[in-house]
């Protein structure tokens, strides 16, 4: 399955033109993004070729240890950015942070105990940078819906705990939209994959040269995979958030 | 003595919602009145252990509201809010649901009966009713618990004279067939005449009077 590509600088420039284009349709039609966009650029070159050197290193250097410091450092900062977007759920980032670790070491050590992938930094570094990003994408989404659910169902939820309804049993079925709300995204992309776009990973293959049985192949383990472990981090994030909505003595907390 | 509060308070931000409020709230029926905005459906909810105070003491029956466990007294003190908030489903469905957590066999027919609606509401969907029929229901699912205490916030704030009427006959005939203690929040000096004994006046967040009803409603 390894094919091999070279990719040089003068081509990656070239395909500035593109940038050039976005930013002057920005300027003509006043929508006031070229500053972003230039940003945007810079940002994207300087962080990706700095994980490319890391990445190199760490396919040289060939151990376990840093591809597991590299998705613990992914990890940490897809449970940072996802809490920005979760800002109604109080102490939100160890759900986040738990939700997207268990997702990525479940789903990666499933992938490696199947037989799919060797347990090797070239396997284990794309797919588990791979299942984190969706995963955190899932349980931000999934938290940020919680949060309004509670925010707006305040009084629903007072009715049943009134009942003697434990906090879990009344947040039951707001913890069920969430979640709902954070996996819903990728299933329906999943459900309409190769109709109406190409997937990365196969666009990736393809350009590089691979058999497109293989690249679908390779695209669908992902696909599957991704399911698994969205579902995974956004059901630990909203199991686990939830409760810091409410006090020991099944109370909902008053917030702000 | 069924509730006694001793210097409670509570605030919100910077605002003191309850400030030092002591009352004794003996058995039969007790009405809480004032302006709106004085404390009463929150002093409400302290009852129910929905909300601690920040300082001072609740008993209930001669032990503190703390001392017993939260999910238990809630199903022994049924709280029925002002805004009605069933779940999604049946009238059935949400009276099943609440005696199930308290344990008890449930008679739906009896349930709606006594909240004042017929047998046909059982099967009704929730989303379909109105405001004053899901008052009733919300009733309804409160007795489902075979509650010793109902505490009402309002009970009648969104229904017509006639409904009023009938769930004001309904809650009185309830105290003499189900032995049932009433905590009735009332901004209707009238309404406290109608269904209760004792009253506790709030007038912003303190305890303007507490006792026999004309004396404290006067």
């Amino acid at each position: 399955m390894t094919t091999s590509i070279d990719v040089s600088l003068g081509q990656v420039a070239a395909a500035l033109a593109l940038v050039a284009v976005a930013a002057a349709i920005s300027f003509w039609r006043r929508t006031d993004l070229e500053r972003d966009i230039v940003v945007a650029t810079v940002r994207s070159f300087v962080q990706l070729t700095a994980i490319g050197y890391a990445i190199k290193l760490i396919f040289e250097a060939d151990t376990i240890w840093l591809v597991v410091a590299l998705l613990s450092v992914m990890v940490f900062f897809g449970a940072i950015t996802a809490r920005s977007r979760a800002k109604r759920v109080p102490g939100a980032f160890w759900p986040l942070l738990i939700g997207l670790a268990i997702a990525a070491a479940s789903t990666l050590g499933l992938v490696v105990a199947l037989g799919i992938f060797e347990a090797t930094p070239r396997y284990l570094v794309p797919v588990g940078g791979m299942m984190i990003g969706n995963a955190m994408t899932a349980s931000a989404v999934a938290l940020n819906r919680l949060g309004d659910e509670v925010a707006g169902s305040r009084p629903a939820i007072e009715a049943t705990l009134a009942l003697g309804a434990t906090a879990r049993e009344a947040a039951a079925p707001f913890v069920r939209r969430a979640l709902r709300s954070g996996t819903i995204a990728l299933i329906d992309s999943t459900k309409t994959t190769g109709l109406i776009f190409f997937p990365g990973t196969m666009v990736g293959m393809l350009l590089a040269g691979a058999e497109p049985t293989d690249a679908v192949r390779l695209q669908l383990i992902l696909l599957y995979a991704l399911l698994g472990s969205t579902a995974i981090a956004a059901l630990v994030a909203t199991g686990l958030a939830y409760r810091n909505f409410f006090t020991p003595a099944q109370q909902l907390r008053e917030l702000g | 003595m069924l509730f006694e509060l001793r210097d409670v308070i509570l605030s919100r931000g910077d605002r003191r919602v309850l400030d030092a409020v002591s009352a004794d709230v003996h058995e039969g029926a007790t009405a809480i009145v004032g302006p709106s905005g004085s404390g009463k459906s929150t002093l409400l909810r302290l009852l129910d252990r929905l909300a601690d105070p920040d300082a001072g003491t609740i008993a209930y029956r001669g032990r503190p509201l703390a001392d017993y466990d939260p999910l238990g007294l809630r199903r022994e003190v049924a709280l029925v809010p002002q805004l009605p908030a069933l779940l999604e489903g049946t009238v059935a469905s949400n009276l099943s649901y609440a005696a199930g957590l308290a344990g008890k066999e449930l008679d739906v027919g009896r349930c709606l009966g006594h909240a004042g609606l017929d047998p046909g509401f059982a099967e009704r969907d929730v989303g379909k009713l109105s405001v004053g029929e899901q008052q009733r229901a919300m009733l309804a699912r409160a007795l489902a618990q075979e509650p010793r205490v109902l505490l009402l916030d309002e009970p009648t704030s969104a229904l017509d004279h006639a409904a009023r009427d009938a769930i004001e006959a309904t809650l009185t005939r309830l105290r003499g067939e189900l032995d049932i203690s009433l905590v009735v929040v009332s901004h209707d000096p009238e309404q406290a005449r109608r269904l209760a004994e004792r009253a506790v006046r709030l007038q912003a967040g303190r305890v303007a009077a507490c006792g026999a009803l004309e004396e404290a409603l006067a």
